[in-house]
Formats: structure tokens, C-alpha cells, sequence
């Protein structure tokens, strides 16, 4: 039988929003990083014909998704201020979009 | 009459102007979706039916932002950036090409470092979006901030995939893959 509670639950879907923010940031961060230190470009090349690209997109993923996978299991049954998630997901996903800008990563 | 495209060029179109192409039109009509869902202009029955078409297309969206990024990112950017050999007929190599000429050089310093980055943000959020949608089903008609959310989310999520695929456009203009 349906648990009526866990029907009105926000945890989950705020649980995905903001992992969504989560993976947006560390592509903006690793890819300003991998700007700024050649070593670190180096090291997440993982596959040579795209170059440091593949690594840094393969990071924010596994990022993502172990955010989101701790969340949801943190905020399974729970409801959250979902304003105050949006909020914070928006600027998460602002920082990712200015640090994938390249006049804003040239800088490091 | 003879209409061919080379294997590299039919991955371009498969890339940008079957998945990327569908991916930014079919937001539209998801937005359309999302605006008319509130339960105040919808009865019961209507807006089982616009969740029901929601959720696929926002998973089909999805679908399409992750195949139209892997193949962007592992098929046709790997030809785009490759070396070319001492001599070689830079018209191969677009990166190198567009390089080459102080008049074209910021197409890939700007609009192929930006594109390659900032479309990886699309799926990320589509997904997410593809997930909300999912999870909260019907009660989306209810729930303003929710369906706020998403909207915002979605539309970030087109933005970005719209950047890339200007720029896309743009450049295989002045450097096309062969």
C-alpha cells in the first residue's frame, strides 16, 4: 500500500535538482582547474582524441551522480525547503555556466 | 543527380541537425506543456493526458541531449581537433584551420571552447528535469514552485544546447568537417 506521506514528499525531486546544480559546478570548476594547471588537463585525459574534454565531462558526471545518489537517499522520506533548494541550484548551475565561459576561464 | 555525404559529414548531420535539431525543437512544445499544465485552465482528465505526454517527451529529450552530446564529444570532435601533419591540407583539419587565419582563429578560441563545454550542461539538467516530471506526475498542476522549477530548468537546459548548437552551425560553416 502506498504511503500517503512519502506521496507528499519534495526530497527526492530536490534531491535531483540540485545534484543537477552539483554537476554543473564541477564542470565549470574542473574545467577552469584544467585551465590554470596544465598537470591537471594532463591528468584527465583519460582518452587522447578528445583531448582533456572527455575527462573534465566524465568528472562532473560521477560527480552528479554520486550527488544525487546521496541525496536521494538522504531526502528519500523527507520534504525540504524546496525554494531555498531551487535557489541554491540556480546559482550552482550560474558558477557552472561561468566557469565553462572562456573568457572567464582564459583568465586563470 | 547525386546526393552523397562522406561518413564524417553524415555523423555531423546525425550530431547537430537530427539530434541537436530535435532536442531544441522539441522544447517548445514541452514548454507549452509545462505552461498550460496549472490546474486552473485544465480539468482532471486534461491534465492526466499532459502529464502523461510530458514525461515522455521530457525523457525522449533527455535521451536525445545525451546521444547528441556523446556524439559530438567522441565522433565528430575528435576529427575536428586533430593534428594534422607537416604539409597536410588544413581543409581536413578544421581546429587547425580555423587557427591558421587571425580573422577566423576566435571561432574556435570562443565559440568551440564554449560549445564544447557548455553543452554538457544540457543533459545534465534535462535529465533532471526528465526525472521531476516523472516523480511528480500530476501534482506538478498543483504545485507552482515545483513546476517553476522546472520550467527554469528546462529553459537553462535549452539555452545551453542553443549556444552550441549556433556555434555548431557557425563553425562547421567556416571550417567544415569532410
Amino acid at each position: 500500500m502506498a504511503n500517503p506521506q512519502a506521496e507528499l514528499n519534495n526530497g527526492p525531486v530536490a534531491a535531483a535538482m540540485l545534484a543537477a546544480g552539483i554537476g554543473c559546478l564541477v564542470l565549470g570548476i574542473i574545467t577552469c582547474l584544467a585551465q590554470a594547471r596544465k598537470a591537471i588537463g594532463a591528468a584527465i585525459n583519460f582518452y587522447y582524441p578528445t583531448g582533456p574534454l572527455g575527462g573534465k565531462t566524465m568528472v562532473a558526471i560521477v560527480a552528479w551522480l554520486v550527488a544525487w545518489a546521496v541525496l536521494s537517499s538522504k531526502w528519500k522520506e523527507a520534504s525540504v525547503d524546496f525554494g531555498k533548494m531551487f535557489m541554491v541550484t540556480l546559482i550552482l548551475v550560474g558558477l557552472g555556466l561561468l566557469g565553462s565561459f572562456p573568457l572567464f576561464f582564459d583568465l586563470f | 543527380m547525386t546526393l552523397s555525404l562522406t561518413y564524417r559529414e553524415t555523423w555531423a548531420v546525425i550530431h547537430g541537425m537530427m539530434l541537436g535539431s530535435l532536442f531544441l525543437l522539441a522544447y517548445a512544445g514541452g514548454l507549452a506543456e509545462l505552461i498550460n499544465l496549472s490546474s486552473v485552465w485544465s480539468t482532471e482528465a486534461g491534465v492526466i493526458k499532459r502529464v502523461r505526454r510530458l514525461k515522455i517527451g521530457t525523457r525522449v529529450m533527455a535521451v536525445v541531449a545525451w546521444l547528441t552530446v556523446i556524439t559530438g564529444t567522441y565522433i565528430v570532435y575528435p576529427w575536428y581537433r586533430a593534428n594534422p601533419p607537416a604539409g597536410a591540407d588544413l581543409t581536413m583539419f578544421p581546429r587547425s584551420l580555423l587557427l591558421s587565419k587571425p580573422e577566423t582563429a576566435e571561432w574556435h578560441k570562443f565559440g568551440m571552447e564554449w560549445k564544447e563545454h557548455v553543452a554538457w550542461l544540457a543533459p545534465i539538467l534535462a535529465t533532471a528535469v526528465a526525472y521531476m516530471v516523472t516523480k511528480y506526475g500530476v501534482r506538478l498542476a498543483k504545485d507552482a514552485q515545483v513546476r517553476r522549477a522546472v520550467i527554469v530548468l528546462f529553459t537553462i537546459s535549452f539555452c545551453t544546447a542553443a549556444i552550441a548548437g549556433l556555434f555548431g552551425a557557425f563553425i562547421n560553416k567556416a571550417a567544415p568537417i569532410h
